[in-house]
């Protein structure tokens, strides 16, 4: 009952948000930030929870709802939704903290679309039906869209449109391939069934099964998002509010990376072997491609957000290895990444904030200016060009590692991308924060009266954000731990399925 | 006693700490109390450790903090492993570290932000002592990107300055290149013995591997990348002079007394693995003659002081490279030592010379300071006789040992053995050009500054000239630890050689003096020939490997990013919106609202299919 609870608490605090600005317009906000720590609160309880029949699963709930064809309200959490559960709830605080000062139009229609995003994003982690995680695959991306459309900047339209038409064209894909995968399970078994245990149990080794696995891989390597399907991503980042980019680069993408992890791999165990030395190298090129072009762009959301694509690389080169160390390699980066992307973005969106540019030829010299951000800034870089006792390096290792003993050269063009990662940080670094001071120059086109740090409301989601990386860079056993025995169990049964394979 | 390892990180770490959390509103001498205090208290534990080590004759320590990560076989810890070689390194960071801090509490005491300067500097420390005090590999590379980090942030200390952010970040990414080798060649290692614990992986490889096996010959390649980075060796060598531009006291720490001569630790503590490949370990040597050579002719040619430091650093790092090369393990690591003290030495007296010179880098506008400067003067001269491996000062003795070991080498050991001879050549003569030019002659310029040089700094110099000569007599505890295969030097070499070996430097020494005090010789006139135009040229630029690699990776990557700086995908998917475009645009027009035209298309769709249904 846990799982229906965490998302009825985003579903029903998104309404009351919206409802409340009817009697305060600074209410939504309150509403908001109590709503997702009761939702973090509810979630922590999952840890030692007992929730299920199955051991294996903390919690899970299984009812029936369209039993004619096989539908059912599956919901089930193992560590490793725990895991991304708990970075949901967490970015979540971290957003409605961005958005505090920075949303000032149709409040409450804004937190109930940040809400309704999580509450979607829950379901996604925690669906084991497949027609429900469709569901709420569509329901994290419509309120999303809105967040862009409405309260983005001055291409918000494009950039919001364009997001809608990748994830849903590729969400197409996916559908068709769960019906296909759904019909499948009807020839064999003889009945219609979208459960992700029915599924598991399809024999889907003939080629059209290719075909099928390639709609899921597609759909989730959009999210991710992946070369050659990520140019949606710098355009959605850009004009997204700093809260919407928060989210989407912290939560959203990671779906992308969970659906992979959990469906497209298990389910076509033996098409996404013979899938994987593609998917390796489209991991590096995504790597390498995007850290360069991240290199030449001068809007800095743009730039974070290239960086994002080519550390997702990292991601879907470790699903692809199918190792335990790679596996938690990947596991890692997405919760590493996660607070780190959320920090970059919230940096670049509070200093769009205060000086109404992302153009980063109009700054420089800021450290002197602005010493907190700039330590703030200079801190997540270097958590994102992978800087061991952080968490990003324990991911991005871990990857690299177990990637090595499936493909040695894409591993080795993957590792080139730590020395591209440090070329675009440090340029960031010396383009924003170094140099001579803008206004004393005489170039900048801001008001340097607005030019203000961080305040310590802000010093104190940065806080915690560096924090977690410490806590992971330095200790991340508590969180390997968590998702060890979901991934031993995918490993152990994909490992039975391709063994069963006649070869 | 020993348990107590943990501290040395420990209290640096905290420095670090309670100085960047108080964001420099701490006072100028609670900063200098945190940030050089905290090293001294590091270099006291270190000190007792060490000698309760050595009273206990135990061959290692080892010491878990706690597991860092376990996931299947791979299991790092941070765990401390203490032996001979850790020992002597150790105590080179903190003690010569110690120095260092405190002369830069006198030094960068005009500087706004003091606080940040010793924030950095201790984490460096902490990062430096991790680096030696590892027991696998994963927690050395932890020190070396940490070391090579706060080598980033000190190069750039000045901000305001464009040129020190391009060298700090050209500092980075040159030595990440190598970071990244030695990452892959971490990879390798694990794939194939299963294990990164330094020692565990050495049995393996010993076990597993034979001698020049391709596993061995790739694995040490790969962390030979990593050191010929971090140690400013060919061909990677090329970020160190441009590093000058931080201050001058983490020059002497971090360019010329720790960091850079991480690599030789690297290639010192994987002896096993380097000896599994015998090629790539005489490729050690060879790397290590060409850049000292290198080196020595450009150091020759510069005129900032701190860049002749900077080459003539590489150019001593050539030197420990030779030594492993050839197998003089404990010799390599004994001029790691005894250059620690009077590279620092140089530095700092550089520090003094500068700061009382107004920052005044180039040295022929100097000239007859040793009146103005005695601190310095003294410094200059202790430091470069000891450079010039003048007879029984420190380098003397540690330079010996690794050309000795290079001439028992058979095969090419006589012509490695001839190159360091001739580097010893060039040692003494741009040393002494340095000292000469400086502090002899007439006064070129800043006719009456006086020497700055508080007790704070002018106490690190003397007791750096006493190591500088009496270190060559301390013994380092290394025997142990390099035992497997130590090459026995011979000591019946012939008195000619050995005097050779002693004369040679003097006669650079000598050289110098002709040139630049009594002017017997005349640098204008060597200068008039073309050749030596074209030479001066070539050496100063550095052998031209700056321009090399702008041509063969940075120009081409800036093009790359700039004729793609919107995408090329993104264009893919706007074409297929330009595509669609064009569609509706065509589907749009036929729509004519005329009952004529609709007509036709009906008449002439209803031809087509009665045609094709013949036809088929």
């Amino acid at each position: 009952m846990i799982l229906v609870l965490l998302i009825s608490i985003l579903f029903i605090g998104g309404l009351l948000a919206w409802v409340s600005e009817i009697f305060d317009p600074a209410l939504p906000r309150i509403v908001a930030l109590v709503t997702v720590i009761v939702e973090l609160l509810v979630m922590l309880t999952l840890l030692g929870a007992t929730d299920s029949p199955d051991p294996a699963w903390l919690a899970s709930i299984n009812a029936a709802w369209m039993p004619r064809f096989g539908i059912g309200f599956h919901l089930a959490a193992d560590g490793l939704s725990v895991l991304l559960l708990l970075l949901t709830a967490f970015l979540g605080i971290i957003a409605v903290g961005s958005a505090w000062n920075e949303i000032t139009e149709r409040v409450g229609f804004f937190y109930f679309n940040l809400l309704w995003t999580l509450a979607g994003v829950v379901g996604v982690f925690t669906a084991l039906d497949l027609f429900l995680f469709f569901f709420f695959w569509e329901v994290m991306l419509i309120p999303m869209y809105f967040i862009i459309a409405i309260w983005g900047h001055e291409n918000k339209n494009y950039a919001a449109m364009k997001f809608f038409i990748f994830t849903q064209v590729s969400g197409l894909l996916m559908l068709v391939s769960i019906l296909v995968l759904a019909y499948f399970h009807y020839e064999q078994f003889g009945f219609f069934s979208f459960d992700y245990f029915d599924l598991l149990r399809v024999n889907t080794t003939g080629p059209l099964e290719m075909l099928v696995m390639l709609g899921f891989f597609i759909a989730f390597t959009t999210k991710l998002p992946s070369m050659p399907f990520h140019s949606w991503l710098p355009d959605a980042h850009s004009q997204a509010p700093t809260p919407g980019s928060v989210i989407l680069a912290g939560v959203l993408l990671k779906t992308g990376a969970y659906g992979l992890i959990r469906f497209a791999v298990p389910l076509f165990p033996e098409a996404s072997m013979q899938f994987a030395p593609v998917a390796m190298t489209l991991a590096a090129i995504s790597i390498l491609y995007c850290a360069k072009v991240a290199f030449a762009q001068t809007d800095i959301k743009r730039l974070i957000a290239y960086t994002s694509v080519s550390h997702m690389g990292f991601v879907l080169l470790g699903v692809y290895a199918w190792n335990e160390q790679a596996l938690q390699g990947a596991v890692m980066t997405m919760l590493a990444h996660g607070l780190s992307a959320a920090a970059l973005f919230m940096f670049a969106g509070g200093l769009q904030h205060r000086i109404h540019t992302r153009d980063m030829t109009q700054m420089g010299g800021f450290l002197a200016k602005v010493p907190r951000m700039a330590t703030v800034a200079l801190f997540f870089s270097i958590a994102a060009l992978g800087m061991p006792g952080l968490g990003n390096f324990i991911g991005e290792f871990l990857a690299l590692l177990g990637a090595f003993q499936a493909s040695i050269w894409a591993t080795v063009a993957a590792a080139l991308g730590l020395v591209l990662a440090s070329v675009y940080s440090l340029w960031v670094i010396q383009r924003v924060f170094h140099g001579a001071y803008r206004a004393e120059v005489g170039t900048a086109q801001f008001n340097e009266s607005q030019l203000l740090d961080f305040d310590r409301r802000e010093m104190v989601y940065y806080g915690l954000m560096m924090l977690g990386l410490v806590w992971m860079g330095m200790y991340p056993q508590p969180f390997l731990d968590l998702s060890a025995g979901t991934l031993q169990t995918l490993l152990e049964n994909s490992r039975q399925l391709l063994a069963a394979v006649p070869n | 006693m020993l348990e107590l390892i943990w501290l040395l990180p420990t209290f640096p770490l905290l420095g670090f700490l309670s100085l960047v959390l108080t964001a420099g509103k701490l006072p100028q001498r609670v900063v200098a109390i945190i940030g050089a205090g905290s090293i001294g208290l590091v270099f006291l534990v270190a000190a007792l450790i060490a000698s309760q080590f050595l009273d206990s004759g135990a061959e290692q320590f080892v010491f878990t903090a706690w597991s860092w990560m376990s996931v299947g076989e791979f299991t790092p810890g941070f765990t401390f492993y203490l032996d001979g070689l850790s020992l002597v390194m150790m105590l080179i960071i903190t003690g010569v570290g110690f120095l260092i801090h405190l002369y830069s509490t006198g030094f960068m005491l005009d500087d706004p932000s003091y606080s940040r300067f010793f924030a950095y500097m201790n984490l460096f420390v902490a990062s430096m002592l991790m680096l030696v005090l590892a027991d696998n590999l994963v927690l050395l590379y932890l020190g070396w990107e940490g070391v090579g980090l706060c080598s980033y942030l000190l190069i750039g200390f000045w901000y305001q300055k464009p040129a020190n952010g391009y060298a700090a970040r050209k500092a980075f990414v040159v030595t990440r290149v190598g970071d990244t080798s030695m990452a892959i060649g971490l990879f390798l290692l694990f794939s194939q013995l299963g294990t990164l614990n330094i020692q565990d992986m050495l049995h393996a490889a010993d076990a597993q591997w034979a001698i020049g096996s391709n596993y061995a010959v790739l694995a040490s390649l790969l962390l030979l990348g990593g050191a010929v980075g971090k140690s400013a060796q060919l061909p990677l060598q090329t970020w160190l002079p441009d590093a000058m531009a931080g201050p001058t006291p983490i020059s002497a720490l971090i360019h010329a007394a720790t960091m850079v001569t991480a690599g030789v630790y690297l290639i010192a503590r994987n002896q096993v693995l380097f000896e599994l490949a015998p090629d790539i370990q005489l490729l050690v040597a060879w790397i290590g003659l060409a850049t000292l050579l290198m080196a020595g002719f450009t150091a020759m040619t510069q005129h900032d002081i701190k860049r002749i430091l900077a080459y003539s650093t590489i150019s001593q790092i050539g030197y420990m490279f030779l030594g492993l090369g050839v197998g003089a393990w404990s010799a390599a690591i004994f001029h790691l030592m005894t250059h620690a003290f009077f590279k620092a030495l140089l530095f700092l007296g550089a520090g003094t010379v500068i700061l009382s010179l107004h920052h005044e880098h180039d040295i022929f506008k100097m000239g007859g300071k040793r009146k103005q400067l005695p601190v310095a003067f003294y410094s200059f001269v202790i430091g470069s006789l000891a450079l010039a491996a003048f007879p029984f000062s420190s380098g003397y003795f540690s330079k010996d040992e690794i050309l000795l070991a290079a001439l028992a080498l058979e095969g090419p050991g006589i012509w490695l053995w001839a190159g360091g001879v001739l580097g010893a050549f060039f040692t003494g003569l741009y040393s002494f050009r340095l000292v000469f030019v400086v502090f002899f002659g007439e006064s070129r310029g800043h006719h009456d500054a006086q020497e700055v040089a508080g007790f704070s700094m002018a106490t690190p110099l003397f007791i750096l000239m006493f190591f500088s000569i009496f270190g060559g007599w301390i013994t380092i505890p290394v025997e142990s630890v390099f035992s497997h295969g130590e090459a026995h030097v011979e000591h019946h070499v012939s008195a000619l050689l050995h005097g050779i070996m002693i004369v040679v430097p003097l006669l650079g020494i000598g050289v110098s003096y002709l040139f630049y005090v009594s002017k017997t010789f005349s640098v204008e006139k060597l200068m008039a020939s073309s050749l030596a135009q074209g030479l001066h040229k070539f050496w100063f630029s550095g052998w031209g490997m700056d321009r090399l690699y702008d041509t063969l990776f940075v120009k081409p990557f800036l093009w790359l990013a700039r004729i793609n700086r919107n995408d090329l995908v993104d264009w893919l998917y706007a074409l297929i919106v330009e595509l669609t475009r064009a569609a509706h645009g065509l589907v749009v027009r036929s729509q004519t609202g005329s009952l004529h035209w609709y007509a036709l298309s009906v008449a002439g769709g209803l031809l087509l299919l009665v045609f094709l249904g013949v036809l088929l």
